[in-house]
C-alpha cells in the first residue's frame, strides 16, 4: 500500500485523500520515512521514527471518529531550533548536542493537537546565525536543485524538505529572512509571520525582537492552513499580540484586481543580478495585467541602514540570550578548568562555533560600556525611521513587491570566509524583521536552472492579503509546482 | 575604526569565551570591516528620534500569580552536566 502514495503532493490533497480512506496517515508516515532514507542532502538532524508513528495511529483515529482538520494526520518538518519533548533538541550546536527539552514549543504543540505528525527535526545554521546553512555543527545542507550551491539559511533544513518532496509542510524561523531567503534559493514558498503573530514560547531564543516562527509550503492554502494553527496569542508568550486571527482563506477568490502595490527602488539597486531582476519584473507586469495599482515612485530611504541596525541589534540580543550557555545546568559542560570563569569560557569557547561567536562578541561589544549609545541606541533610533517609513508606505498600499534576494543560490564554500559580504545576502530580507511587517517568498522563476524568489510585504497583522496575492499568482502561474530533478 | 588585539581580547573575557592567538586575530579583522560598514548609521539624523526596542504598541502584560506544578526536578537535573543532592553543582565561587 505505502509504495503506492505519492509523496509529491500538497498537504490539503493528502487531507482530502486521508479523508476518503485512500490510505491511512500511519502509511503515509512509513512512506515518507522510507523515502528519507535515500536522503542525501543533510537536512535533518533527527528523525523522530517511532514518536512520529504513534501520532500517527492517534492521527488515524481522529480521521476515523470524523473529528479530523486540515493538518491532521499529515507529516510535517521542523526545524531543530523548536523544542519537542521526547527528541534531542540541537539548535545546530555542538553545546546542545545531547540536549532534551522539559517541554514542548507552543507551535509545536499547536500542531500535534491540531493532528499533525513531526516526522524529523531539520538542520540549521548554529542557533539560528547563518545565510547559507554551513554554520551548522552537524554539517552544511545541500541545495535539492544542485548539489554544489547553499540552501539558504538558517532554516535551510526546512527549506529543502519540502523543495524536495519528503514532507509538503516544514516550520522554521525567521530572524532576517532565515525562512524567506531559504524559501527562495529552494523554490519552495515561505512566510514571515508579523512580530507577535505566533508565539516564541518553546523557541530557543536568538534575536528576541525580531524573530518569528513560520511555515514554508508549496502553496498559498498549505501556508494558511498552518497560520490558521499556529498563530494568535499565547499566555507563555507575552510578546504575542492580543489580536483576533482572520480567516486566512477568506479572501482567496479575489484576484489581484485593486490591490495598490508599492515597488520600492531601493529594491533594485546595484547588486541585483539582471535575471532576478527580469523575473521580478515579469511579475509586475503579470500584477499590472491582472488590476492591481503599481506605484514605482515609492522610496524607502533607510531601509538600506537596516543591515547595519540588524547586524547590531540581532547581535546584542544574541550576545545576551546565549549567555545561558554556561555549562552549569544543561548542555555541554568542559569540566576541568582551574576556575569558575576558566570552566565557563572554556566551555563556551568548545561549545560554539566561528558565527556563534563572532555575533557574541560584536553583541557585546555593541552593548558595553562607551559604546552602547554609538552603536546600540543609535540602530534602535534608526529602527524607528525605518519602521516610520514601513507605516507611511502602508498609509497608501496594500503590498510592497520586492525580489527576496539579490542573487540566487550562491556555491558551498563562496563566502564562508567573508562574513560580512554574507551578510550582505539579507539586504532584501532584513528591513520587514526591523520593522516587524510579515512577508512572504515565493518561487517566480529561474536562473542556471536555480529558482528565483519574489517577496511581498504587508501590513503588520494583514499576512491575510499577502496569502490573497499569493493564492492569486499561484492561480496565474506554476513556478509554485516545479521540482528539482525533472 | 579598528578593534586592536587587546580590545577583542578584553571583549572576550565580558562574553566568557576563550579564544586563540589565531581568534584573536581574525576577529581583529572581521569585526573592525563589519564596524568600517555600520558607519553609514552616523549620517542619519536621529537627534528628535525615540529608540524602538518593540515594534507593536505593546502594553503591560500582567497575569495572575497562581501557582502551578513545576517541572520535576529530577527530570531537570537529568540533563545537568553536575549535580549533588537535588541542586545543580557549579566550581567554588568564592575562595
Amino acid at each position: 500500500m505505502s509504495e503506492n502514495i505519492k509523496l509529491n503532493v500538497f498537504a490539503h490533497q493528502h487531507s482530502k485523500l486521508l479523508n476518503e480512506r485512500a490510505y491511512s496517515s500511519v502509511e503515509l508516515v512509513e512512506a515518507t520515512l522510507h523515502n528519507l532514507k535515500d536522503h542525501d542532502l543533510n537536512a535533518y538532524i533527527t528523525v523522530t521514527n517511532s514518536l512520529a508513528l504513534k501520532q500517527a495511529e492517534l492521527a488515524d483515529e481522529r480521521i476515523k471518529s470524523g473529528t479530523a482538520g486540515p493538518l491532521t494526520g499529515i507529516p510535517i518538518a521542523v526545524k531543530d531550533l523548536l523544542s519537542t519533548v521526547g527528541n534531542i533538541t540541537t539548535a545546530g550546536s555542538k553545546i546542545l548536542e545531547d540536549y532534551r527539552p522539559l517541554f514542548d514549543c507552543t507551535v509545536v504543540e499547536r500542531l500535534q493537537d491540531a493532528g499533525a505528525v513531526i516526522i524529523a527535526k531539520t538542520n540549521l545554521d548554529e542557533f539560528a546565525m547563518g545565510s547559507s546553512n554551513e554554520h551548522s555543527a552537524f554539517g552544511p545542507v545541500k541545495n535539492p536543485w544542485n548539489h554544489q550551491k547553499v540552501p539558504g539559511g538558517s532554516s535551510g533544513g526546512s527549506a529543502v524538505a519540502v523543495a524536495n518532496r519528503d514532507v509538503p509542510i516544514s516550520l522554521g524561523t525567521d530572524t532576517g529572512g532565515s525562512i524567506r531567503q531559504p524559501a527562495a534559493f529552494c523554490g519552495v514558498t515561505g512566510l514571515k509571520p508579523t512580530y507577535g503573530r505566533v508565539s516564541r514560547y518553546g523557541v530557543i531564543a536568538f534575536g528576541s525582537s525580531l524573530e518569528q516562527v513560520g511555515p514554508f509550503g508549496r502553496d498559498a492554502t498549505d501556508i494558511a492552513n498552518v497560520m490558521q494553527i499556529i498563530a494568535g496569542v499565547d499566555v507563555r508568550d507575552s510578546t504575542t499580540a492580543k489580536i483576533s486571527v482572520p480567516d486566512y482563506q477568506e479572501d482567496f477568490g479575489k484576484g489581484l484586481a485593486g490591490l495598490r502595490v508599492g515597488v520600492p527602488a531601493q529594491f533594485f539597486q546595484d547588486g541585483l543580478d539582471k535575471d532576478v531582476r527580469l523575473a521580478v519584473e515579469n511579475v509586475i507586469e503579470l500584477f499590472e495585467h491582472e488590476g492591481a495599482i503599481i506605484d514605482r515612485s515609492l522610496q524607502l530611504p533607510t531601509s538600506p541602514a537596516s543591515l547595519p541596525v540588524y547586524y547590531i541589534i540581532a547581535p546584542s540580543e544574541a550576545s545576551a540570550n546565549l549567555a545561558r550557555y554556561d555549562g552549569v545546568k544543561y548542555g555541554f559542560s568542559f569540566l576541568e578548568g582551574g576556575s569558575v570563569d576558566e570552566e565557563m569560557s572554556l566551555t563556551r569557547s568548545m561549545g560554539f562555533g566561528q558565527e556563534v561567536k563572532r555575533r557574541i562578541m560584536l553583541g557585546t561589544y555593541a552593548l558595553s560600556s562607551g559604546y552602547y549609545d554609538a552603536y546600540y541606541l543609535k540602530a534602535q533610533k534608526v529602527r524607528t525611521l525605518i519602521r516610520q517609513e514601513f507605516a507611511k508606505a502602508f498609509e497608501t498600499h496594500d503590498l510592497l513587491l520586492t525580489p527576496t534576494t539579490p542573487t540566487v543560490a550562491f556555491g558551498l564554500g563562496e563566502k564562508i570566509d567573508d562574513p560580512y559580504n554574507m551578510y550582505l545576502n539579507d539586504l532584501y530580507t532584513l528591513p520587514v524583521n526591523i520593522s516587524g511587517n510579515p512577508a512572504i517568498s515565493m518561487p517566480c522563476g529561474f536562473s542556471d536552472e536555480l529558482p528565483i524568489g519574489l517577496q511581498l510585504i504587508a501590513k503588520p497583522f494583514d499576512e491575510k492579503t499577502l496569502l490573497r496575492a499569493t493564492y492569486a499568482y499561484q492561480s496565474l502561474t506554476d513556478w509554485h509546482m516545479k521540482k528539482p530533478h525533472d | 575604526m579598528s578593534l586592536s588585539n587587546e580590545e577583542i581580547k578584553q571583549i572576550a573575557l565580558l562574553a566568557r569565551i576563550k579564544l586563540s592567538e589565531l581568534e584573536v586575530q581574525q576577529l581583529s579583522d572581521q569585526l573592525s570591516e563589519i564596524l568600517d560598514n555600520f558607519k553609514i548609521l552616523e549620517e542619519i539624523d536621529t537627534s528628535e528620534v525615540e529608540p524602538t526596542a518593540q515594534t507593536f504598541e505593546l502594553e503591560n502584560v500582567d497575569r495572575l500569580d497562581e501557582t502551578s506544578v513545576p517541572i520535576d526536578r529530577g527530570l531537570t537535573l537529568e540533563g545537568a552536566p553536575r549535580s549533588q543532592e537535588g541542586y545543580f553543582r557549579v566550581r567554588r565561587v568564592l575562595e
